[in-house]
């Protein structure tokens, strides 16, 4: 790679906006002044698929096909929020719900954020140049998979969540072997955490990378792992419970850390997927015998506004209804839209190096390794493309660890 | 902090309606006029967060819920805003009080065609950058 840069003015790096890895594109422009990213803009919108007017013209129970099919990871969550609204709508979730149907909403809930979490870090690990992280991750991750198509026939995009209950049963055979996976998924998750606490290069590259205090994080009013990780004390689950939860049945903490920077929200992530081991765990020791759905008919007129703690933080759907069959308006907001616009403070004052590590660091559904180019403004040749940037990353690695073999 | 009872005493007749849904569920509308300050109540004085903001066509024109969430509480107070204009839709922008929210009035602006006063930074946001300017993909017309 080319070090001569001569960097005497302002150089844009962009990242984006497709990338075969990535699940949706972005299109970021770091503006540097010699390793430091003095600005960024972000320029988003190449995947929208105007699933909003798309809803406006289905019927209530055809929309949780559209919503689900948002993201791919948090499969689950937006479904959910989407129910939650029309049933806050009714009279509110436990009012409608049965019991059985409230703790196998929350089982499905948790292994996504297990499933979600496994992913952002095998591509955390990746960035640092850790792929054996990397691997480790992505195959603890697929036992997971096999739970959820075990489950609801799907490894991603379940169809298990409708107006008043869920689609589908948990079979009482299936039972165990969900027992079993998550025992086997914990000595992985205890590994994951030791080494990101124990590890001196892991503590090295991502303390004070990519950090977002705490007043920027109320500024951009951030949601999710992003915003627990700069001491914001916020999680849907406890601060408006739902399924499970609202039963008061399950016990468990919210994972909160001070420090914003990138170690802080890969504690967090990690932790978490712990805890969701744990909920996953109580519910089905005490998942009751009963009826998953409730039947409902109609939707009276009315708005309701429904939301839930995706992995990447607070998804919130809203829904009028004139009392026909369809939606006067459906307004979705996913964690990411608010996240995402806070690496315009998070990146900047960072290095090229961190660039890529604090853009994935607010996990936006996808991975931002993009086709990436670092073009001279004033004569638009080309001096690095996307792999060096990524390369980058990694090295900055190897080199805090001949740093310290150098001691 | 006793958030209901703070709103009511500060904003007194300014606000239109108010109405509990549910106990985590509060709607109030005001005037659009007084959208700005209302929201610096929410926002800077009371320390609500910002969730998102939903734009709306209705038969007199446009309407806008700002949701605040109040996390210690699980309370979502929802802003209603109306705006009676079909033609030349506008209201004053929230963003200069906080970054979170310019994202959102971008959306609104785009997808709705509504005005946002004092935006610093109204372009498009999730539109190509060809879509036909005068297109607004929310209203019931396009």
């Amino acid at each position: 790679m080319n070090h001569e840069l001569k960097m005497s003015h302002k150089i844009i790096v962009p990242i984006g906006p497709y990338h075969p890895l990535q699940e949706e594109p972005e299109f970021f422009q770091l503006y540097v002044e010699g390793e430091k990213v003095v600005d960024i803009d972000i320029v988003i919108g190449y995947n929208h698929r105007g699933i909003e007017k798309i809803c406006e013209g289905k019927h209530y129970d055809q929309i949780p096909y559209a919503v689900e099919r948002i993201c791919g990871i948090c499969s689950s969550s937006h479904p959910y929020a989407y129910v939650l609204a029309v049933e806050d709508l009714l009279g509110g979730e436990a009012t409608v719900v049965p019991e059985r149907a409230l703790y196998i909403r929350t089982i499905i809930d948790e292994l996504q954020r297990i499933h979600s979490h496994l992913l952002w870090l095998g591509l955390a690990g990746h960035f640092i140049g850790y792929n054996t992280v990397w691997m480790w991750a992505w195959k603890y991750r697929e036992p997971v998979l096999d739970m959820f198509e075990m489950i609801s026939g799907n490894r991603n995009n379940y169809a298990m969540f409708k107006i008043g209950g869920i689609r589908r049963d948990i079979k009482d055979e299936d039972v165990p072997l969900l027992k079993k996976t998550l025992d086997e998924l914990l000595p992985a998750l205890e590994m994951f955490r030791g080494a990101v606490m124990d590890d001196p290069v892991i503590q090295a590259r991502l303390k004070g990378a990519g950090t977002l205090t705490r007043e920027q994080a109320i500024e951009w009013c951030v949601v999710g792992p992003t915003a627990r990780a700069s001491g914001i004390n916020m999680d849907v689950r406890r601060d408006e419970p739902y399924g499970a939860f609202l039963l008061g049945a399950i016990d468990w903490n919210v994972v909160l850390r001070k420090e914003g920077d990138v170690y802080a929200k890969t504690l967090v992530r990690i932790i978490e997927m712990q805890d969701s081991v744990n909920i996953i765990r109580q519910c089905l020791k005490k998942l009751p015998k009963g009826p998953i759905d409730a039947d409902v008919k109609d939707i009276p007129p009315g708005e309701g506004i429904g939301r839930v703690e995706a992995p990447r933080g607070e998804c919130i759907h809203y829904i009028k209804s004139d009392g026909t069959n369809r939606p006067v308006r459906h307004k979705i907001r996913a964690p990411s839209f608010m996240n995402v616009a806070s690496d315009k403070v998070a990146a900047v004052g960072g290095t090229i190096s961190d660039a890529t590590l604090t853009l994935a660091a607010v996990d936006p559904c996808y991975c931002c390794t993009e086709r990436v180019a670092v073009i001279n403004k004033q004569d638009n040749k080309k001096i690095m493309n996307g792999w060096d940037l990524v390369r980058l990353c990694q090295e900055k690695t190897n080199k805090i660890k001949e740093g310290m073999l150098d001691g | 902090m006793k958030i209901k009872e703070t709103i009511k005493e500060k904003l007194g007749k300014k606000i239109i309606s108010w109405e509990e849904k549910s106990s985590r569920r509060i709607y109030f509308s005001v005037d659009k006029s007084d959208v700005y300050e209302t929201v610096r109540l929410l926002f800077k004085d009371l320390g609500l967060r910002f969730s998102t903001a939903s734009g709306m066509q209705t038969p007199a024109g446009f309407e806008i819920l700002y949701h605040f969430s109040f996390d210690q509480a699980g309370e979502l107070y929802s802003l209603r805003v109306e705006i009676n204009d079909k033609e030349r839709p506008e209201i004053d922008a929230i963003t200069p009080l906080f970054p979170a929210a310019e994202w959102v009035e971008r959306e609104i602006w785009e997808m709705l065609g509504i005005n946002f006063k004092g935006h610093p930074n109204l372009k498009r946001l999730l539109l190509a950058d060809d879509w036909p300017d005068d297109k607004y993909p929310l209203r019931r017309s396009s």
